[in-house]
């Protein structure tokens, strides 16, 4: 009846049987997530920190195997952070900043990611997918311990969904039988293949790419490569059209093979089809033990909108990318850090209903900003056309000798979260000669605060944070507070404070959201403008 | 914004046109659009300003459709 799709990693959330399956009328809960993945979990997480009573249902009862999205981004991380989970991640992943670029048998160039100073988070880490989420649900389960009220489901499977005007009823299955649960709110956060927009018939449209990729995660036995990001176009040991190579914690690898559309999948899942693949690339001394392998296909698509009334979509069910870039569970994270505190607003009574919609109008917009991102890079490693490929051998070509072209080699472009521009909880930008960087929409940027970072002083609150300007303790507009952190320039040793948020200005007053981003920015605390930004970034204007 | 410099340029297009064809003499098929793929790439960053480079395309998609 609730059979396995997959092998675990990590049994984390076994089955138990809950009080509501004993109870004779359906029992509502707040928030129901659909789907214990990343992004269920880091939801269930967000909303409990606030209090808010959430229920988790996922068919498994664990994460499943396999490295799988790899590459942890910078604002990911930050967002791990806030939940306090980051350093778990940032202890086991690996740091790299040397990349090669190979065509055929020569390496044309290499680069050096140079990361900027005064982040406490890098550019990216790489980690095999289960450790990521191992590391949200234990920062779960110590929530739990400190009365978060979170429930974690497993093998239960949802069924079907009645989407009422103000709440959704579930059927579900348990390896003990069906039950009814009812949800004031459900978020479906059940993946690509998102059984819950199949049964409320909802669309998924965009472009898919023939081609699958080969993913072989591999422990070395006898040799280590070093911790670099190696990536061959047309390699001379034919493995692939395109191969990645990648380092991993736990002396593991993670290698992509480019291997075409139409592939016999069992046959090429085949161990010793696998190894051939290997041995040619690693060459005949290397040895190795696998440690899991998939074949994967990829989309770019998106839902057409990603709130349905009660019914809200995230990560990949909303937004599907090609892998290229990272800005699959990256993009995932960023829609959990928009929706969490929007949803508890709402549901604490705080902020009208509507604020939801600004969730689908900034996430969407981020949505087709990875779109284009991803496709671009797809385009250029997998060329869909003759002429296509010519253009894309030609810049290989020129940038082996030619610095001009190695900006136009595309294998992926670094995952950063985008900048709301122009969107409906934005103020004005009143700071004249303020950075770029910093225009309300934008994320915050870190920077080093006396000694700690600017992002851990923010947490999840509305900020007023304002720089050699005045402003009182705290500000309530409408049953909203906003906390002020002051800082000065003796909180600025680095000098770096000023560069990210002051530039040319000599003071400045931020509001920032408790996602971080920033509302509207002001050269001295105007209250009456910073009321009506509050107001403005709840939706109630 | 700069125009895309349509009237005369080049000091001695005989020569010019001269050298762009025996560039391409030894080429077979593969090797002529690969050669006109550098071509463009070098030319096209040597130039860099992109409303001149849209320009470029834009024109050289009309001269295209006139032909048809």
């Amino acid at each position: 009846m609730l059979q396995d799709r997959y092998s675990l990693a990590f049994r984390l959330y076994p089955y138990e049987r809950s009080s509501d399956q004993d109870s004779a009328t359906p029992v509502r809960h707040p928030v129901v997530i659909m789907g214990g993945g990343p992004i269920g979990v880091a939801t269930a997480l967000d909303l409990g920190l606030q209090g808010i009573p959430v229920v988790v249902l996922d068919d498994h009862e664990g994460i499943g195997m396999g490295s799988r999205a790899i590459c942890f981004a910078k604002r990911t991380l930050e967002i791990a952070d806030r939940y306090g989970c980051g350093q778990p991640m940032l202890d086991k992943g690996v740091v790299w900043n040397l990349g090669k670029v190979f065509h055929d048998d020569r390496k044309i160039f290499e680069f050096n990611l140079l990361p900027e100073e005064g982040h406490k988070y890098p550019a990216f880490i790489n980690l095999q997918q289960p450790y990521f989420e191992k590391f949200i649900v234990d920062r779960v389960r110590e929530a739990q311990a400190a009365g978060a009220p979170i429930e974690l489901r497993g093998k239960n499977r949802v069924d079907a969904v009645q989407v009422h005007d103000d709440h959704v009823t579930l059927e579900i299955t348990t390896p003990e039988g069906p039950y009814t649960l009812e949800a004031d709110w459900l978020i479906g956060a059940d993946g690509a293949a998102s059984p819950l927009r199949g049964m409320m018939g909802l669309n998924f449209e965009g472009r898919v790419f023939k081609d699958s990729f080969l993913i072989a995660d591999i422990r070395m036995l006898n040799t280590q490569f070093p911790t670099e990001r190696w990536f061959w176009f047309e390699p001379h040991f034919k493995s692939g059209a395109s191969t990645l190579l990648h380092k991993q914690p736990d002396d593991t690898w993670r290698i992509d093979f480019q291997i075409g559309w139409d592939v016999d999948r069992k046959e090429e899942l085949k161990e010793e089809n696998i190894r051939r693949r290997l041995d040619a690339m690693l060459g005949p001394d290397v040895e190795y033990e696998m440690v899991w392998s998939s074949i994967y296909t990829f989309q770019c698509k998106r839902m057409d909108q990603f709130r349905h009334g009660r019914v809200i979509f995230a990560g990949d069910a909303a937004h599907q990318v090609s892998p290229f870039g990272a800005r699959g569970a990256n993009s995932g994270l960023q829609d959990v850090d928009n929706l969490g505190w929007k949803l508890g607003m709402v549901i604490k009574g705080q902020a009208p209903d509507r604020l939801l919609d600004s969730y689908h109008e900034e996430r969407a917009y981020g949505a087709d900003e990875n779109i284009l991102n991803s496709t671009r890079a797809t385009d250029f490693i997998t060329p869909k056309t003759a002429i296509s490929h010519v253009f894309r051998n030609a810049v290989l070509d020129l940038a082996e000798r030619h610095a001009f072209a190695r900006p136009l080699v595309n294998s992926g472009r670094l995952s950063v979260p985008c900048t709301y521009d122009g969107l409906s909880l934005n103020s004005e930008d009143a700071l004249t000669g303020g950075p770029a960087r910093t225009r309300p929409g934008s994320p915050c940027p870190d920077a080093p605060v006396a000694d700690s970072y600017l992002l851990s002083q923010l947490g999840g609150d509305f900020i007023v944070l304002t720089f050699d300007a005045d402003a009182p303790d705290t500000l309530t507009e409408d049953g909203i507070t906003a906390r002020r952190l002051g800082l000065s320039a003796l909180d600025d040793a680095t000098g770096v404070l000023a560069e990210r948020y002051l530039g040319q200005a000599t003071s400045a007053v931020y509001l920032i959201r408790p996602d971080q981003h920033v509302a509207g920015r002001w050269d001295r605390y105007d209250e009456s403008a910073i009321r009506a930004a509050l107001r403005k970034a709840c939706a109630k204007e | 914004m700069a125009d895309l410099i349509t009237r005369p340029n080049i000091p001695d297009p005989d020569r010019f046109y001269a050298d762009l064809i025996k560039a391409y003499e030894a080429l077979d098929e593969d090797a002529i659009s690969s050669f006109s793929a550098r071509l463009i790439l070098l030319l096209t960053n040597h130039i860099g300003d992109p409303d001149v480079i849209s320009q470029a395309v834009e024109e050289a998609a009309r001269t295209h459709l006139v032909e048809e």
